[in-house]
């Protein structure tokens, strides 16, 4: 696997006017994704994840506003970029799959029209080619007699064969980077291991950069190379799957996997853990760490500063003033800290 | 006809009772073509007992929901009965059976009425059955709102302005404040954030020890069923397949449908890969089933057998299956 670096996002943040003032929806987001490996963001409704994906696309809606130190794709800066020139690369080096394929696919085209017009669009070939690497494709993301799918319209397909067929537009040009957002949410539990299988091998085969975002711990889990979570516009805690998963440095972090039931891993009917209280408004002026209000541990520190991402090697950071030793130490003492 | 249901030998009425319960729609497939049968629900049959939790599982289409349907009276059965406490459903009047039954909903978003407060969404109920006074009913609200853990503030709010996890809870009181037996909850956390989910469960599993209640879970993720039920029934086009109590099956699925149901559940651990599942295709249409076992097209361990003849429901003690391996 080549380590070269498909996107580098440098503070990054989106703004957005709402009537009672600005909305920060996501606030100095750095992340790279490299060849052939897979970066999911995770977080809640609302964390910012998707905004931050629409991005990078530079698909956000009018009244947003985009911020960023650097913005590189491919080594060409995609902040200078013309509407035009973002679209021609929409499709061609960014690759994109959203969660519905009904919605994405169009009902009154047959799906082989569809998959062509994005080969053709970008000037990768005429329509015999393009038909070409179509049936190729089908043949990958491991659908049996291509020929008769090209004819057929998305209402004919199962849900699992849509977003079969959204993995194969989205490889029709190649790219170097495929951001997927919520790609197996609307799928069935059997439907979705399949699909997460042939995305992450098709991912491998083709190369390109995988940016996957997911509210399920479990798709994390099993698909991160890295892992970002986002926390109400703030990546909160960055790291490989295992550090993150098996040793997390976040509160947040720790309360969301405290809250979802594992088989085997705690007795049935027994309580789960919980996040208490909600998400804060993003709107107007951020003061202080954004979880403190749900923290078991926040002091009074947290409420006067942003807190800066401590970087504990090159892929890992995480945002809160105490370390996990520091915090363990207050649950045992409570108090000492305030 | 008892005998069907293995947990229900030991005397004691269950709560809830599905006997050979079956749904078959009438679909059109043409504008002139004849309207096909689809069975939706097949020959089920399921008992809980009183304060127990069954969980429905299966893919979409399996016919979870239009189980629930029928089991909060909403459908009355194509053929089969279903018994609240020995009493066939069809023999009570609908106020009757939601006194017995009620519902919590998947999306609390068009569950509840935008235009309403949350006093008028929650004492509903008592004024559809004429039960108190104006004041009484006010008095039932706020007690049914602590309850759930909505603070009493709330009580003149619309439902738009509150969360997604606040408005299951509105859901959950507007369910409880009838006094039920039973709760059907289709799906009742898969709309909500995990920090919410885990809220909504921890409340259901209070409120259940709490007030006796019987649960009738359906789900999909399997995880969240593991976590709370007693009794799970997996289902497949329609029919009841596998059916047990939820420590044997998790720990010895015995029906290849649920061993790949099971096997499809993505736990949190980073240093686990993707499994590898070999379903292949979707689930089959259902108004053309397959012959034999319905489940043979998806089989890994299929043989000549399946495709010819159905296998037959093998009952043991507190558990059925309905696979050839097992016949």
């Amino acid at each position: 696997m080549s380590q070269e670096i498909v996107l580098e996002v440098e503070d990054l943040s989106v703004d957005i006017n709402v009537p009672s003032g600005t909305l920060h929806a996501v606030s100095n987001l750095s992340l790279h994704v490299k060849k052939g490996e897979t970066l999911c963001i995770v977080g809640e409704s609302g964390c910012g994840k998707s905004i931050a994906s629409l991005a990078i696309m530079n698909l956000l809606p009018r009244r947003a506003s985009l911020t960023a130190k650097t913005l590189v794709l491919e080594g060409r800066d995609l902040l200078d970029l013309s509407e035009k020139e973002f679209a021609n690369l929409r499709g061609d080096r960014i690759g994109m799959i959203f969660q519905d394929p009904m919605t994405s696919l169009n009902p009154v085209f047959r799906i082989g029209n569809q998959l062509e017009e994005v080969y053709m669009e970008h000037g990768k070939g005429n329509r015999k080619e393009a038909r070409e690497r179509a049936e190729y494709l089908l043949e990958k993301v491991g659908i049996v007699a291509p020929k008769e799918r090209l004819s057929q319209y998305p209402h004919q397909l199962s849900g699992g064969l849509r977003q079969r067929m959204m993995i194969a537009m989205t490889l029709m040009c190649d790219p170097a980077l495929i951001i997927a957002d919520e790609p197996t949410t609307a799928l069935d539990v059997t439907m979705q291991a399949q699909t997460l299988n042939l995305l992450r091998s098709l991912q491998k085969e083709f190369n390109a950069g995988l940016i996957l975002i997911t509210h399920d711990l479990g798709v994390v889990a099993r698909m991160a190379d890295r892992v970002m979570v986002m926390y109400a516009g703030y990546a909160v805690e960055t790291g490989t799957a295992i550090e993150v998963f098996d040793n997390p440095n976040h509160p947040y972090t720790q309360g969301l996997l405290d809250c979802i039931p594992v088989p085997g891993r705690r007795e049935p009917g027994s309580k789960l853990g919980s996040i208490r209280g909600i998400v804060p408004a993003l709107v107007g002026d951020i003061k202080g760490c954004t979880f403190r209000n749900r923290c078991d541990f926040s002091t009074k520190q947290c409420e006067e500063e942003i807190v800066a991402l401590k970087e504990l090697s090159k892929d890992r950071a995480f945002r809160c003033i105490l370390t996990p030793e520091e915090r363990e130490t207050t649950k045992q003492n409570p108090g000492t800290t305030q | 006809m008892n005998q069907l249901n293995p947990q229900s030998n030991n005397g004691n009425i269950p709560a809830l009772e599905c006997r050979n319960v079956s749904q078959t729609f009438m679909i059109k497939s043409g504008m002139f073509a004849e309207k096909k049968p689809l069975k939706a629900v097949e020959g089920v049959n399921l008992s809980v007992n009183r304060g127990e939790v069954i969980a429905i599982v299966g893919e979409s289409g399996c016919g979870k929901t239009t189980l629930a349907k029928m089991l909060l009276g909403l459908l009355p059965p194509t053929t089969g009965e279903i018994l609240l406490d020995g009493i066939p459903i069809n023999s009570v009047s609908i106020l009757d059976i939601a006194r017995k039954v009620q519902p919590v909903f998947q999306d609390p978003y068009s569950s509840l009425n935008p235009r309403k407060t949350l006093e008028s969404i929650i004492s509903l109920p008592l004024k559809v059955h004429n039960i108190g006074t104006e004041i009484e009913r006010k008095g039932r609200v706020e007690e049914y709102m602590r309850l759930v853990g909505l603070p009493n503030r709330l009580i003149h709010s619309y439902p738009n302005q509150l969360s997604g996890g606040q408005r299951q809870r509105v859901a959950i009181a507007r369910a409880l404040i009838m006094e039920p037996k039973i709760i059907v909850c289709d799906e009742p956390t898969s709309a909500l954030d995990v920090s919410v989910q885990a809220h909504i469960l921890n409340l259901l599993q209070d409120l259940r020890k709490k007030l006796n209640l019987t649960y009738a879970f359906i789900s999909h993720d399997l995880a969240v069923v593991e976590h709370l039920a007693d009794w799970v029934a997996v289902m497949y086009l329609g029919r009841l397949i596998e059916f047990g109590k939820a420590t044997d099956v998790f720990r010895d699925p015995k029906h290849p449908y649920t061993q790949a149901l099971l096997e499809s559940v993505l736990t949190p651990d980073a240093s686990l890969g993707l499994p590898e599942i070999t379903l292949g295709r979707g689930l089959p249409n259902p108004l053309s089933p397959p012959s034999g076992c319905y489940f043979h097209p998806r089989c890994p361990k299929s043989s000549a057998e399946c495709s010819e003849k159905s296998p037959l429901l093998k009952r043991e003690k507190n558990y059925l299956v309905e696979c050839h391996l097992y016949n």
